[in-house]
């Protein structure tokens, strides 16, 4: 379970949207949510819903992944749906839901045509130009790295950390194991810190 | 091989009572190719260890590598003094083994290509070529500390210190991992319980209460030790 | 422990940030992943499910203070935006940035810069490590941050006036005060466990 944090809904492919550019990508879904958060018309909103299918279908997107993606909004978009319905009637609330749906899947589109390594590729690229404000667009990307390569260890380190508590009768309070959890991922960033250190990796840029 | 010289060099650390010596002034010059460090827990043989590539600066005293003064010229000595820490999976930070050893040849190889090729060799020097592409946690304890080596490794650094690297590995692979270390043409400096080892080195160092009580000759070394134990 | 954190001096420069530094930030985004993907726990008595990942957010802001604090929140974002499943619910991707819950996930960064500047310039040294006085800064970042962002981001959202998007708000009130305490009681002990966490030598 624990590595399996590391797979995202990324599919391999070779669609249009598999070979478009991570940049157009990104802008043209900021765009897109952008119009559906803005545009206020019910109509406007089915026609949003149909070309996000209509990408999602280009891209062959499994259903399985677009059904995971619009679960989570819809447990939400149900509990605000149901209030909106009651405050303002059928129509608004059945707009809302349709622009959420739009928007979910339009996202995880994109996720699911860019692997991982290409997004984070993209992002370190676009904070180069803050290199003037003082931002190494190599310390970004190492952290990124860092973090990911520590996200199944954590992962399993806070559900050891729970078996610990519980082997130790300590109860289902979260404290008694969040505690020695944070202290835990604490102690293990000072070690990863010093390994860096050690091997050279705090020392900036001044090699000959 | 290189000069190690610890000159007076002492630690204190501030605790919430005052202070306390981690280590007291210690004058040593290291020339040996391969150096011991054997004592109790809670000795201060790590602080020795780390006092030797900056990791900790001395409060007191001096710590030269090759004339280079640790505290002041910290990232050359780093390029000189290779680390290796007792727990493999916190040395490990990057999600692949190629990408972590490509970590270490980031500064010395700027070309992704050549750096990846030259990855890609240590790797198989290390006997772990089959695994370039998968991901560290996949690795077992052993594969692990073989994998934080070639990554020390990688840089060719001239020394090699090396805080318990087999404390935490049966017994197969603390063979395979000490069989490595002792082969390497890089002066070794090992802090360990393994008293096999410690036996192996030309020269050992009995830490006791935050100073060295004995340094000479592997044998007599560790039979001072032992006895200091058992009395 | 942050002994062996030292950096050169004199000769060389040093960079802004430590490697400790970089592997603490990366560690509490790790953190707060985890949180989310472990996902909902029931809390004592009260029954409230809450979800950790806003309580892991200002975790980080009291244990590393301000600028760290703010990063390792930014971090978050960046692993759930580049498609690693980091978000409630196993969701990820960039749909959360743009959904009805955005205006909380973009308040993280500023609602642990908050906190974290309370805990680490007011509260100070001693008092850090006494559970009220956190949990009085981590509140002052989920009340004056997290939920007066969530509040604009469901109004903006849903078109609706100020009152209902506050209505929509009021659910995770008592969650969040729990939530709250928690962080107070285990920063007041992690900080006594590393107290050189938010004030390292360097
Ligand atoms: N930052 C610190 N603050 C207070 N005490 C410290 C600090 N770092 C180390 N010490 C203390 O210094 C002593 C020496 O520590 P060191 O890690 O060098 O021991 P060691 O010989 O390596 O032990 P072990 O065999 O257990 O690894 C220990 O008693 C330790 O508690
Ligand atoms: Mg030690």
């Amino acid at each position: 379970m624990s590595s399996s944090i590391l797979v995202g809904v990324y599919q391999p492919g070779e669609t249009l949207l598999h070979r478009l550019p991570v940049g157009v990508k990104v802008l043209g879904l900021g765009a897109f949510s952008l119009t559906v958060v803005l545009v206020r018309d019910a109509r406007a909103s089915w026609v949003f819903l149909a070309v996000a299918l209509a990408v999602a279908l280009l891209a062959r997107t499994r259903l399985a992944v677009l059904a995971r993606a619009t679960r989570v909004v819809l447990l939400f978009a149900a509990f605000v749906g149901a209030l909106q319905w009651w405050l303002y009637g059928r129509d608004k609330a059945v707009e809302t839901l349709v622009d959420l749906v739009a928007l979910a899947l339009a996202a995880v589109v994109v996720s699911a045509t860019t692997p991982v390594n290409a997004m984070l590729d993209a992002l370190v690229r676009w904070v180069r130009p803050l290199r003037r404000v003082g931002v190494d667009p190599d310390r970004v990307a190492l952290t990124f790295a860092l973090a990911i390569q520590s996200l199944p260890g954590t992962v399993a380190l806070a559900l050891e950390t729970r078996d610990a508590a519980r082997a130790r009768g300590l109860g289902r309070h979260p404290r008694a194991y969040l505690t020695p959890f944070v202290i835990r991922v604490v102690a293990r960033a000072h070690e990863t810190g010093d390994a860096l250190h050690a091997r050279g990796i705090g020392d900036g840029d001044d090699q000959a | 091989m290189a000069t190690i010289e610890l000159d007076a060099a002492a630690v204190t650390v501030d605790v919430p009572d005052g202070e306390r010596v981690i280590l007291s002034p210690t004058t040593l010059t290291l020339t040996e190719r391969r150096v011991g460090v054997v004592g109790a827990n809670g000795s201060g043989k790590s602080t020795l260890a780390r006092l030797l590539n900056g990791l900790v600066s001395p409060t007191a005293g001096r710590v030269l590598v090759d004339g280079l003064d640790v505290a002041r010229r910290g990232s050359a000595v780093r390029r000189r003094v290779g680390f290796v820490f007792t727990d493999p999976a916190a040395q490990l930070v990057m999600p692949t083994c190629v990408e972590d050893v490509e970590l270490s040849l980031r500064t010395r190889e700027r070309d992704a290509g050549r750096r990846r090729e030259l990855a890609l060799a240590v790797l198989e020097r290390f006997g772990l070529a089959d695994h370039a592409h998968v991901s560290v946690h996949a690795l077992s304890g052993g594969q692990k500390q073989l994998l934080a080596l070639a990554g020390v490794l990688a840089t060719d650094p001239s020394v090699l210190v090396a805080d318990e690297p087999t404390t935490l590995l049966d017994l197969a692979n603390t063979r395979r991992v000490a069989e490595l270390l002792f082969g390497l043409e890089q002066q070794l400096v090992l802090v360990t319980h393994d008293l096999e080892q410690a036996r192996r080195c030309d020269r050992v160092l009995v830490v006791d209460g935050a100073r060295v009580v004995f340094d000479g000759e592997a044998a007599a070394a560790v039979d001072h030790y032992v006895a200091s134990v058992t009395e | 422990m942050t002994m062996t954190d030292t950096p050169d001096t004199g000769t060389e420069r040093r960079p802004r940030f430590s490697t400790t530094d970089l592997a603490l930030v990366a560690a509490f985004a790790a953190l707060t992943s985890a949180c989310a993907y472990v996902g909902a726990v029931p809390v004592g008595g009260s029954g409230v499910p809450i979800t950790l990942q806003s309580l892991a957010i200002m975790l980080g802001g009291c244990l590393l203070g301000p600028v760290r604090g703010f990063l390792a929140a930014a971090l978050y974002l960046g692993l759930g935006a580049i498609g690693l499943p980091v978000f409630a619910e196993h969701s990820s991707g960039l749909g959360v940035f743009t959904g009805a819950s955005a205006g909380y996930l973009w308040s993280f960064p500023v609602a642990a810069a908050l906190a974290g500047f309370l805990v680490k310039y007011v509260a100070g040294r001693e008092r850090k490590t006494r559970a009220v006085f956190v949990f009085l800064c981590s509140l002052a970042g989920s009340v004056l941050v997290i939920h007066p962002a969530g509040i604009a981001g469901m109004k903006l959202f849903f078109d609706v006036p100020w009152s209902d998007a506050l209505a929509y708000d009021t659910p995770f009130w008592l969650g969040d005060v729990v939530k709250t305490t928690l962080v107070a009681l285990i920063a007041a002990e992690v900080h006594r466990a590393f107290p050189q966490l938010l004030h390292p030598r360097r």
